[in-house]
């Protein structure tokens, strides 16, 4: 039975990060990851990551960028953590071998991007997520001897001692199928988003809501749910992702008119506003019937503005995606976009160094709301945040380590006993039930129709009625493979029933918020309320089946709430 | 530019679903029984992708085939297969392109090749590509002293291996490497390219150790046969076996190592009898390979030994009227303006004072020109890389 000073779960930039930093503070450490680690959806990040490097910069003027992108509600005291480390956090990755792009002089070239104030985004190309997250498996690979892996492993529940504190985990191998625990002093979530409750989404099809739902179910409090990110450049064709970097190198957007709409709704940014600001624009613009493309449910984004050379340079992996998901050849023709799920700014509810209010979980990443993003994350600072809150996360765990003992839980056999059968009892189901993709596919449906860029009371209750009822079906839900070895359709079902409670918690407290902010805008409550909601919705699974709604205040340390335009 | 409503979207995209049937190729280890054909007739647009047919026949049929995959947009690596045999990810091959180069209509779906099965489309990378990895100290060896800042390099450099950076591991290019089938112990595309990512990097402090090490192994860089095929293979444009020569012109031409595998010989023999000749003369080739790069290299001692152990192979091919004995002992011959033109090229290029590496990023273009057909070569210094999608 494997025991470490530090269990991490899921191995994008957030659980590469801990580990790496983990193994540095001198701990045991170990990841563990359902799939390998390169094929986490970091991976996907595009743009590049936000720091204010460049002298005539401040990390207080990111700060406020920050806090203002956050429409006032992250927590100032978080924000400031993390603005101030980002610089010392880039450099790192310079040194340990991110190709960074350069400038004439040699030194990091920075690139603009939306909500910020100057240009402070540090990228490769446009695959920055992936070099990223490939140089810290080159790091994981060096350490090969101080951090053990556990590759396409999938964490089934979390252990806990006695006292309630986290004591490690159960995971199967997904190669022979067999279950073990895992003991650990610290587990730290790094699991990532939920981005597989909404369809379309650009995220993955491993993002769904794994570590949220594990931490839910033990009584951790969630965050933000409400608060999911529409990024306003995907593909109609399929959700795909066109990076802001597209924006921040000089696209424009265009109506059916052939207008730069943004105008009207930001005319200071433009096309680099605030995240959902733009995609408000571009939504309402489809809504008023000037939308492009069949149908009208597109815009334009026109790429042919930004000199050729440098979009091969440096927009070099959607010059590919227009090419071969869609058919058009950027740097020659518009290609036609709308807003699409990309993130969730919520999730389990932790500190600044990474500790959630159970004793031994930590959380880093988008599984984690700390809360940096607030209403709405800034392009950019995402890499960031699970670079700076997963090391943080690491060296706070490995620390707490240091001080204890290995937790010895009891019967941990009769535990693991009944979780084989619990696995058992879901493959063995009987065929009367419905499909798995049939249930995924209902509610990843109806959340984008209900929960989207602009939401209100009875699209909200009838979600809530559809995901309620497709948590009951799952309960159902039949499994075909019967085998060991990579069942992957067992795995479905459990993630299934993860997707559903993120859903569930995401719904409520987008109900129970009853303003506009940020990516949170109801049509019937179109203003943002201070007076009300300056505050945190927070959610926990307290014995019920079904979520409490509590709140936490809104941490400020020196931006006050003020009207926000760009 | 002003966008015309209508103009923009791609005028030859069906939104109308077809019907495809895929022929899948499962294999269940727990059986004991051997891989066995599957059929599923999917209904999609014809531009979606061979990935999203695999999940409607795995969502609406049966949840047990097993593939591995998670972003759907190429970005991820995880869903490398053979589809009509040709390697590549499933998310990045269309349907009705598959369809038209399929023997039968029938698009055929089964796991890459050079590795293991571990089930259905799912093969052991670990066993075989990510060892390699292993192989060729994947990680970044810093020039000392670490600035407290950033590095200040070349701008260039950094772009220039951005392009193996663009490496998502997929294995597509394991799958279909040539020289690793009768090699198993070659050290291969995908590692080889990720080992130029730190001996192109300036900030690596062991460059030279680097290529010493890949230039003297057996199974290193000259193992490979020019074949392609990875080139071909890569959906991500990386063009690992270009990386492969940009790392022989730097363990040759910039670091001067002389190995013992005769690569760096065999290389100034070609470069040698391409100018002086403007073909190559196959005869002359292997003893300046072995023996030296002059006409002398024949009677050097190796150049014998290797000329001796390779005479049933040349009796083979004289035998089968592959070469003549006159064709083999007189040099090729053009007409001298041809010759003249060659010589030319050459002349340019070793004119230049620096080597310059178009890819995949670097595309030489000027900034406002319209791009000419010329152009496009140009532009696309890595040719193959650029068309292969």
């Amino acid at each position: 039975m494997p025991a470490h000073d530090v269990l991490i779960l899921g191995a994008g930039l957030a659980g590469q990060r801990a580990a790496l930093a983990a193994a540095d503070a001198g701990a045991s450490v170990a990841i563990m990851s359902k799939v390998h680690p390169v094929r986490s959806h970091s991976v996907a990040a595009a743009g590049g990551i936000n720091a204010a490097i460049n002298p005539a910069d401040d990390w207080r003027s990111h700060a406020y960028d920050t806090v203002k992108g956050s429409d006032f509600i992250g927590d100032q005291d978080a924000i400031e953590v993390m603005c101030r480390e980002a610089p010392h956090e880039v450099m790192h990755l310079e040194h340990i071998g991110v190709t960074f792009h350069r400038n004439e002089t040699g030194a990091l070239d920075l690139r603009a991007f939306g909500g910020a104030s100057t240009k402070r985004t540090a990228y490769v190309a446009d695959i920055t997520g992936q070099a990223i997250l490939h140089v810290l498996y080159e790091q994981l690979m060096k350490y090969h001897e101080r951090v053990d892996r556990y590759e396409e492993w999938f964490t089934t529940s979390l252990l806990q001692d006695e006292t309630g504190a986290v004591s490690g985990c159960i995971a199967r191998d997904i190669r022979t199928g067999t279950l073990e625990i895992f003991t650990a002093k610290n587990v730290i979530l790094a699991t990532g988003g939920a981005g597989q409750c909404f369809k379309p989404t650009t995220n993955g099809l491993i993002c769904t809501g794994d570590g949220i739902a594990q931490a839910y179910r033990l009584g951790a409090p969630l965050m933000d749910m409400e608060m999911v990110q529409y990024h306003p450049t995907c593909l109609v064709e399929n959700g795909f992702l066109i990076t802001e970097g597209a924006r921040g190198e000089g696209a424009h957007l265009l109506n059916a008119n052939g207008e730069r709409f943004m105008e009207k709704y930001a005319p200071n940014k433009m096309e680099l506003a605030s995240r959902d600001v733009v995609s408000r624009a571009e939504q309402t613009e489809i809504n008023e019937g000037r939308g492009v493309g069949p149908g009208g449910v597109g815009i334009y984004l026109d790429i042919t503005v930004v000199p050729k050379k440098r979009t091969l340079e440096a927009l070099r992996e959607i010059v590919n995606i227009g090419k071969d998901f869609a058919g058009v050849d950027i740097t020659r023709e518009p290609i036609l976009i709308r807003p699409g799920q990309h993130y969730i700014m919520g999730g389990v509810k932790t500190d600044i160094d990474g500790a959630t209010p159970i004793e031994g979980l930590y959380a880093a990443g988008e599984v984690a709301c700390v809360s940096v993003h607030g209403g709405n994350r800034l392009g950019a600072n995402s890499l960031l945040d699970t670079l700076i809150f997963g090391r943080r996360a690491g060296e706070h765990a490995a620390q707490r380590a240091a001080g204890m003992a290995q937790p010895k839980p009891a019967a941990q056999q009769a535990r693991l006993n009944d979780e084989q059968a619990w696995v058992k009892s879901i493959i063995d189901r009987p065929q009367t039930g419905r499909r798995i993709a049939e249930i995924k596919d209902e509610l990843g449906t109806e959340m984008n129709r209900n929960v989207a860029v602009f939401r209100e009371q009875a699209g909200l209750e009838h979600a809530l009625e559809v995901v309620r009822r497709l948590k009951e079906e799952a309960k159902t839900a039949y499994v075909d493979d019967k085998g060991s070895v990579f069942n992957q359709d067992v795995l479905g079902a459990i993630e299934l029933g993860y997707m559903l409670d993120c859903a569930e918690c995401t719904v409520v407290a987008a109900i129970e918020r009853k303003e506009s902010r940020g990516a949170q805008f109801r049509t019937d409550y179109p203003e943002r309320n201070d007076e009300v909601w300056m505050k945190h919705i927070t959610l926990s699974r307290n014995g019920g089946d079904s979520p409490e709604i509590d709140y936490a205040p809104v941490t400020i340390t020196q931006w006050q709430p003020e009207e926000r335009k760009y | 530019m002003a966008a015309e409503p209508t103009t923009a979207h791609s005028p030859t995209r069906s939104d109308v679903s077809e019907s495809f049937t895929l022929r899948i190729r499962r294999y269940d280890p727990e059986s004991g029984e051997a891989p066995y054909w599957v059929e599923h007739t999917i209904e999609l647009e014809p531009h979606r992708s061979v990935l999203e047919g695999i999940l409607q026949a795995k969502g609406r049929f049966d949840g047990s085939i097993g593939i591995r995959c998670s972003c759907k947009a190429a970005i991820c690596g995880s869903c490398g297969v053979r589809v009509n045999g040709q390697p590549g990810l499933a998310c990045h091959t269309h349907l009705d392109r598959a369809k038209a180069t399929s023997r039968d209509g029938v698009i055929e779906i089964e796991p890459m090749g050079n590795m293991p099965v571990i089930k259905d489309l799912i093969v052991d990378m670990d066993a075989v590509h990510w060892k390699k990895v292993q192989r060729v100290t994947p990680w970044l060896i810093n020039k000392t002293p670490i600035p407290e800042r950033e590095y200040i390099v070349d701008r260039e450099s950094m772009v220039d291996v951005t392009q193996s950076m663009a490496c998502i591991q997929c294995g597509a290019c394991v799958s279909d490497c040539l020289a690793m089938e009768v090699d198993p112990l070659f050290i291969g595309p995908a590692a080889l390219a990720k080992s130029y990512r730190f001996v192109g990097d300036p900030r690596d402090a062991e460059q030279r150790e680097r290529l010493m090490d890949l230039a003297e192994d057996p199974h290193g860089i000259y193992d490979c046969t020019h074949c392609f095929k990875c080139i071909e293979a890569c959906p991500k444009g990386v063009a690992p076996m270009n990386q492969i020569m940009r790392l022989r012109r730097r363990a040759t031409g910039d670091h001067h190592i002389v190995d013992r595998n005769n690569g760096e010989r065999h290389e100034a023999a070609f470069v040698t009898l391409i100018k002086n000749y403007g073909l190559l003369w196959e005869a002359e080739l292997l003893p300046r390979s072995y023996g030296g790069n002059s006409w002398f290299g024949k009677f050097a001692p190796p150049a014998g030994l290797e000329l001796a152990s390779s005479l049933p192979a040349i009796t083979k091919a004289v035998m089968r009227r592959k070469v003549t004995i006159m064709g083999a002992v007189k040099p090729h011959k053009i007409p001298p303006a041809d010759l003249k033109q060659v010589q030319a090229i050459y002349d340019e290029i070793e004119g230049r004072d620096k080597r310059i590496e178009y890819n995949l990023y670097i595309s030489g273009r000027d900034e406002d020109n319209e791009d000419s057909p010329q152009e496009r070569v140009e532009a696309t210094g890595d040719a193959k890389s650029e068309d292969n999608a």
